[in-house]
């Protein structure tokens, strides 16, 4: 058995380190191993690894001159903050070259780059000219400071979409294959093991999450036990939107409940208002390997996070916006876990909701969550 | 008289009076300087790591800051209790102690804000939370309510003792028009910084031991028990190391405003349990946490038990009138059953609100070094901003500091 996790180890299957992972993750290296047998069962013939989708495009696109920069920026918002930005860019600039005699022209562009950014509005409000560019400065830092490039999108909510997700607790197991998936796709802090799905680990013949065990390090599945995923649920009524000071987080049109990480402030009001333990605070600066980047992003979805800013499951926006799957949902090898569009009748979601005998989570508090559990 | 060269005159005098004091002053305040400066160090490392370097977690989202926080809006509010009698029913008598008690609502205003900046994870984009520059997420957002009340509050609590020193220090009257209207409104502003406080929490079903209505109550009666015990002890520092005499009936007031909201507090303290532990139902699990300990973790049964216990103990003192009338013996009720609340508010209100968590686990917190230092260090702050005040607003209501033109 410890030889074909050394050999997986080596196939990079596994990439995060196991004595970390398996201190704070509850990755357990026989469960991990029997997932990916799973997985080449149920999958057939497609690809038995699970694995990132690749970055739309690798070739780098000529980075944009520093004029072309300095031409194409936006003067137009908030005048009155672009000024300050302006003055105290000038000033910071100034103190960094006098300061740093070694400071060549990437170090300064990205300094203004940051000035830049710090000053920018909430995603919200921003024009589509704000929104092109800010992606433009971040795709562009990212450049900068990695030698690689990134793809960030602000694709918007589509008319007639609402997404929705069911969960079939008959089927899962606990492999925790959507955990590892979630990780890879959505660039999470792998520092300290950050995860948006919790398994909880119930004893037959009950289900009270009190008794559960939702971070267990053994091999899955137990017998007598079943297994329940909770992550964001994506409430129609989301108490962590109202609580939120400055409207860092809103819910989108087609239902997902975004951050702005550029806006958040840190108070984490939010995470102390949501009663289904979805949200995650960065409580250090997120470390994520570069080569495991994900290069695909969306500026609500999982592009690179700081130090001080809450993020959370976001149906995996930047794979659901293109019309694909989370990667939660790709990577289940039992096929517990189902997606869709809700406003489409033909819609699997829409099936499991008419003739499965669904139920939802703390349905007392009002939130409306638009995720759903049922058993065969 | 023109306003302008008073107003500098004002300021110069005033830099004068907290610059010169006798020893024992300025080893105080070389003290809390010291304090403070270890602060800014644990406020540093924190600012280079992030919030990692405390005790919280996401199980366990707020801590020793908030539950500062908390106490001391209560604090801040508890100056009303003064402010109330002296101005409206001309009750002479504690106009002495009411400047002390907005000096007080400021400093503590001041230790707010601050705990709610060292808590935020980007305290440099909390200028998002400016309206205008930034957006309010108003009405809907209880905090940015409270942004609202707590600076509006600062703001009289400022003003309204800056115009009354100021005209003493030209040697006028101040006038009854000017100042009257904004200390009506300071009253009303007084409860409703506290009660939006409460409903900070009490708004949040996700977290059942907030989710009561007997939070937002609560916190009057143990704010107006606690803030009025630290004026009651601060007075009696300022009659030891002063010349400015407050009366015994003064301080025997303030200890009844004491007495009454502690036996209130104390009746609501016992409400609460009843509910909890009668019927308990899986959202008494925090309480049970709290006071019992939960699947073997036990880590605020020391904090709440003392609590209790010095809560308990200070009130039966000051119930006893023979007891109460002693100064010596009041002070040391009027210091336990300050601290017991600070523990009682803080560790014992906000901790279990998350624990255990959403799905019922169970992660304990303990505060670390840093949250310690920067703790202390705020504290501080607070002490060095409320005897600066002091060492200004005396020398003038005494008379001794004038203006005087040149």
């Amino acid at each position: 058995m410890k030889e074909r996790v050394e050999e997986m180890l080596a196939e990079n299957i596994l990439k995060v380190d196991l004595e970390d992972a398996g201190a704070s993750t509850g990755f357990e290296s026989e469960g991990n191993l029997l997932s990916v047998l799973m997985w080449s069962r149920f999958n057939g013939d497609e690809n038995p690894k699970p694995s990132c989708p690749l970055p739309s495009r690798d070739v780098p696109s000529p980075p944009p001159t520093v004029a072309d920069q300095e031409m194409k920026r936006q003067v137009d918002r908030r005048s009155a903050m672009k000024s300050i930005a302006a003055g105290l860019f000038a000033g910071f600039g100034l103190m960094q070259t006098a300061c740093n005699p070694l400071a060549d022209d990437e170090k300064s562009e990205i300094s203004r780059l940051n000035w830049e950014e710090y000053f920018k509005g909430n995603f919200r409000l921003m024009s589509e000219e704000e929104k092109a560019a800010t992606v433009r400065r971040i795709e562009r830092r990212y450049q900068l400071q990695n030698k690689n490039t990134i793809k960030v999108s602000t694709a918007a909510a589509q008319p007639g979409v609402l997404y929705g997700y069911a969960f079939n607790i008959s089927k899962c197991r606990g492999y925790m294959d959507c955990v590892r998936g979630c990780i890879k796709e959505n660039n999470q802090d792998r520092k300290s093991g950050m995860q948006y799905i919790r398994i909880h680990e119930h004893k037959k013949g009950q289900i009270n999450f009190e008794h559960a065990q939702d971070d267990f390090f053994h091999e899955v599945p137990v017998e007598g036990h079943f297994y329940i995923g909770t992550q964001c649920f994506q409430c129609e009524n989301p108490p962590c939107v109202d609580v939120c000071p400055v409207q860092a987080t809103w819910k989108e049109t087609d239902g997902i409940v975004v951050v702005d990480y550029d806006w958040c402030i840190g108070c984490r009001y939010c995470e102390a208002a949501c009663p289904y333990d979805a949200r995650r605070f960065n409580w250090h600066d997120p470390v994520v390997p570069k080569e495991e980047v994900n290069h695909n992003q969306h500026y609500l979805g999982n592009r690179l996070r700081k130090k001080g800013v809450m993020e959370k499951c976001t149906f995996c926006i930047q794979r659901s916006r293109q019309g694909k799957n989370p990667a939660c949902v790709e990577a289940c090898p039992t096929g517990a876990r189902i997606f869709g569009n809700l406003l489409d009748p033909d819609s699997e979601i829409r099936w499991i909701l008419k003739n499965k005998k669904v139920f939802r989570l703390k349905e007392d508090l009002g939130t409306e969550p638009k995720f759903w559990y049922f058993m065969d | 008289m023109k306003t302008f060269p008073v107003l500098i005159g004002f300021f110069k005098d005033g830099l004068s009076s907290v610059t010169h004091g006798r020893l024992a002053y300025h080893l105080w305040m070389a003290a809390l300087t010291f304090v403070m400066l270890f602060g800014v160090y644990a406020y540093s490392v924190q600012l280079n790591e992030g919030l990692v370097v405390t005790g919280m977690s996401d199980r366990v989202s707020w801590g020793l800051y908030i539950s500062n926080f908390t106490f001391l809006v209560g604090v801040a509010a508890a100056a009303v209790m003064l402010v109330l009698p002296a101005y409206i029913l001309k009750d002479f008598d504690f106009s002495r102690a009411v400047l002390i008690g907005e000096g007080l609502a400021v400093a503590a205003l001041i230790m707010c804000l601050a705990f709610v900046t060292v808590d935020l994870g980007g305290p440099a984009r909390a200028w998002h939370l400016i309206p205008i520059i930034g957006v309010f997420n108003w009405p809907s957002s209880m905090l940015a309510w409270d942004v609202i009340v707590l600076n509006g509050y600062l703001f009289l609590n400022l003003t309204i003792p800056f115009y009354i020193l100021f005209a003493h220090y030209r040697g006028k009257e101040p006038n009854k028009n000017v100042y009257l209207p904004g200390i009506v409104l300071s009253v009303f502003w007084a409860v409703a910084i506290h009660l939006v406080t409460a409903f900070l929490y009490a708004g949040l079903p996700s977290r059942p031991f907030w989710n009561s209505s007997l939070l937002g109550p609560r916190f009057l009666a143990s704010a107006f028990a606690a803030g009025p015990a630290l004026i009651i002890i601060t007075l009696g520092v300022i009659r030891k190391f002063t010349d400015y005499w407050v009366e015994d009936v003064t301080i025997g007031k303030i200890a009844m405003v004491v007495t009454v909201a502690a036996q209130i507090n104390l009746v609501m303290l016992g409400s609460e349990i009843f509910k909890e532990f009668y019927a308990p139902t899986h959202h008494s699990q925090s309480a049970v946490y709290l006071f019992f300990g939960l699947d073997g973790h036990t880590g605020l049964i020391p904090w709440i038990w003392t609590a209790i216990i010095m809560n308990v103990v200070a009130t039966a003192v000051l119930t006893i009138h023979r007891l109460r009338k002693n100064l010596s013996l009041l002070y040391i009720a009027c210091g336990t059953l300050f601290i017991a609340i600070w523990i009682e508010k803080g560790m014992g209100l906000i901790i279990p609100g998350f624990i255990p968590g959403p799905w019922g686990k169970v992660v304990e917190y303990t505060p670390t070094w840093v949250e310690l230092g920067v703790t202390a260090g705020i504290w501080a702050m607070g002490l060095f901003i409320f005897t600066m005040l002091v060492k200004i607003a005396i020398p003038i209501e005494m008379g001794r500091v004038r203006y005087r033109e040149k």
